[in-house]
């Protein structure tokens, strides 16, 4: 479970959180929506532990344990991914041993034992064959020359091998076609279950029909301003932002 | 274990403490005094039982040396070094030869455990003899400070007709090989620390690989530096003739000192008709403590003639040592349609200084070479490639295509790309690419979202930066090579 209480967050000078208080119980998929500038993305690298994005005030724990104590690779190794929004290049690393390092740098913080190239070969194939995502895809850099859609597949494809407990979606959406669009929402729908959640961030209502949500929250200027169940989303597409943030004022 | 598990081990233990190499090992010296002059040659010169021709030669190289100045147009800096206040001359006493490892010096033994090499090599380069039928895939000839303790597999060797002893052997056995080629690719006055190494060369290997023979086994040598003070002062002729090939490994670790360990070795190698040779180099030496003392001065001369056409000359190398590192491997292609390859990466960390690259002379027509140089600064450190690509007037369709990436850790290093092109033949065909990039926050954040750690994220972007680099390695070269990357540079990402 996820649960974040009066957090307030800066970049450098600017306030960008005002005070989030929000639960994602376990097993839940819950939608963070809201305008451009409104602290989305600031929530998610708050959570995930980008430096430069300093939690000023406020708690957020998952399962009991302190988040913004600790390193990035600590809060992955209690189950936090972050799917990017602008997945990062890394020239000359091919994908099959990013991904397979990055699980084992996982298993051993977890006291697991480490899974050998054959076992991890085998595990990311069937993977990708679930995803519909081409064998070549492990061979390559990672990200490197990869399209819009490819990386944002790769970021699915990631969070489908590492089997988060708790995943972040940053606009995971934006610049999908459509058979992305779908193929993101079934890499995020095979991992439902009660010891997973999920927090959506996303612009658009779209993405919100292929992942549906057990709660829809709506971030504006750095608070939560509403919350509701599903319909809330149908709400914003028809009336806007704008709207909303006049009823809250 | 394999050698390879094994290897990685002995790296991987390396990540505290600084320089887990840094040790020396206790063994009972004959030591010539310090200073150099005609005496100190002559002594080297009957230590090791040398024909008259070598001693001249030697005193010719000497009276060369004399007369030239220490280079001063590299990209490093260093107190003067003081010539006369060092040893030309260390032997590990000798006992006679071992029956079994219970006779070897247990200090030898030790340094070999520090140094990872292998329970079964270690055996091997002290001289024990394999039971019947182990066949290793690895020929180690290890040149402990000045002399050779042991060469290997000599036998498996010899019945494919390869040569490969400590030079000083190979002037004893084969002196008409070593009167013909030595000096023939780097004169002895070629330069300052040629001269000095042709002057003092005590030791180093000698390789001979015959008319359409292909070499069974990777040729390796681990280097060490071990006594206080001793300059270490290797020579190393690799000659294979036509059609033959050879992949050479040259591995070094040396013990942590403070005061400054000159070295300046020279690797000569001649390649005849469709031969080729691949060398290959992953340097540690001790590189200097955090504020930059101490370290190994590493001024190196390598250098390989395609004399013959269609042959093969290919340096690959991984400089992660030394407090400086001055050193430039190049090919003369003088056969026609010979190839020249030059692959390196150099890391600098600390105050660390490297100035290395190649130089690529085409002479023959459809002459080809590759030059790819990844350079990665961190610390306070200085890292230049310098390199030539000369193309005269009778190299018709001459290729070169040159790669010099940099790499920038932090806001304190520096990092230099000093290319010399040039060209007397209008049909050549020269490219040069070169960019210069820094470990992002973004990759070592993206990294760390997904479980890595900091240390194991910066590892990851280097070995990725200096991929097209490292698969060139033999591969328990390029394992260990990756290894040695992420440990050099522990700690550098604040």
């Amino acid at each position: 479970m996820l649960e974040i209480k009066g957090l307030e967050a800066s970049i450098g000078d600017k306030q960008i959180l005002r005070g989030i208080d929000l639960v994602v119980p376990s097993g839940e998929v819950h939608a963070v929506m809201g305008p451009n500038g409104a602290g989305k993305s600031t929530l998610g690298y708050v959570l995930s532990g980008r430096a430069g994005y300093e939690a000023t005030a406020g708690l957020a724990t998952f399962n009991g344990a302190d988040l913004l104590d600790i390193e990035p690779e600590e809060r992955a190794a209690l189950g936090l991914f972050l799917a990017f929004q602008y997945p990062v290049e890394l020239p000359g690393v091919g994908n099959a041993n990013f991904l397979r390092t990055a699980l084992n740098a996982l298993r051993r913080a977890r006291g697991e034992a480490e899974m050998d190239a054959p076992g991890f070969l085998k595990l990311a194939r069937a993977e990708m064959k679930r995803l519909s995502m081409p064998d070549d895809m492990l061979k390559r850099n990672v990200n490197v020359g990869f399209s819009g859609g490819e990386k944002k597949r790769n970021e699915v494809l990631q969070m489908a091998i590492l089997r988060p407990k708790l995943a972040i979606l940053d606009e995971t959406d934006s610049g999908l076609d459509i058979d992305a669009l779908r193929i993101v929402a079934d890499g995020v729908n095979a991992l439902r279950g009660p010891d997973f959640s999920a927090l959506v961030i996303t612009h658009y209502q779209r993405l919100l029909e292929y992942i549906v949500p057990d709660r829809v929250h709506v971030l504006v200027s750095g608070r939560i301003i509403r919350s509701g169940g599903p319909e809330l989303a149908l709400e914003l597409e028809a009336n806007g932002y704008a709207g909303m943030v006049a009823d809250a004022a | 274990m394999t050698a390879v598990a094994e290897t990685l081990d002995a790296v991987q233990s390396a990540t505290e403490g600084g320089y887990k190499w840094g040790f020396s090992t206790e063994i009972e010296m004959d030591m010539a005094p310090k200073g150099l002059n005609e005496d100190i040659i002559r002594l080297i010169s009957s230590r090791k039982e040398e024909p008259q021709w070598l001693l001249d030669w030697r005193l010719k190289a000497y009276a060369a040396w004399l007369k030239m100045e220490e280079p001063h147009w590299a990209m490093i800096h260093h107190p003067p070094i003081d010539y006369q206040d060092l040893h030309y001359y260390a032997a590990p006493k000798k006992k006679a030869g071992p029956k079994s490892l219970d006779e070897v010096d247990p200090e030898l033994l030790k340094m070999y455990e520090k140094l990872g090499i292998p329970l079964k090599e270690r055996a091997i380069l002290a001289g024990v003899e394999l039971p019947e039928g182990e066949a290793p895939q690895v020929a180690i000839d290890a040149v402990f400070d000045s002399v050779s303790v042991a060469t290997t597999f000599k036998a498996t060797l010899a019945k494919a007709g390869v040569i490969f002893c400590p030079i000083s052997e190979a002037v004893r056995d084969h002196p008409e090989l070593v009167r013909q080629y030595i000096g023939s690719v780097i004169p002895a006055g070629d330069n300052y620390f040629a001269a000095l190494n042709s002057a003092v060369f005590t030791d180093g290997s000698f390789v001979f690989i015959p008319k359409g023979v292909r070499c069974p086994m990777e040729l390796s040598t681990y280097f060490r530096i071990n006594a206080r003070n001793t300059g270490q002062f290797e020579r190393t002729l690799i000659i294979v003739e036509d059609g033959g090939s050879v992949s050479y490994l040259e591995g070094c670790t040396a013990p942590q000192r403070d005061e400054n360990q000159l070295h300046a070795a020279v690797v000569e190698l001649v390649a005849m008709n469709d031969a080729s040779i691949k060398y290959s180099t992953v340097q540690n030496w001790y590189p200097g403590d955090a504020e930059g003392r101490g370290g190994i001065y590493n001024f190196v001369t390598k250098r390989g003639i395609c004399k013959g056409a269609n042959s093969k000359i290919s340096w690959t190398q991984v400089e992660t040592g030394s407090a400086i590192t001055w050193k430039y491997p190049s090919c003369i292609l003088q056969g026609d349609g010979s190839v020249g390859e030059f692959y390196s990466v150099a890391v600098t960390t600390n105050h660390q200084q490297a100035d290395t690259g190649t130089k690529m002379i085409h002479i023959g027509r459809n002459t080809r070479s590759t030059i790819v140089s990844k350079g990665i600064s961190a610390g306070k450190s200085n890292n230049t490639y310098r390199g030539k690509v000369s193309v005269l007037k009778g190299a018709e369709n001459a290729r070169n295509f040159t790669q010099c990436d940099s790499l920038l850790i932090g806001d304190q290093c520096g990092a230099h790309t000093v290319p010399y092109i040039e060209s007397r033949n209008p049909t050549a065909k020269l490219e040069h690419e070169a960019t210069t990039s820094k470990i992002s926050d973004d990759q070592l954040f993206y990294c760390r979202s997904r479980g890595l750690s900091q240390e194991d994220a910066v590892g990851m972007i280097v070995n990725g930066f200096c991929r097209d680099v490292l698969k060139e390695l033999p591969m328990e070269f390029a394992v260990e090579a990756q290894k040695l990357l992420a440990v050099s540079l522990e700690g550098s990402v604040g």
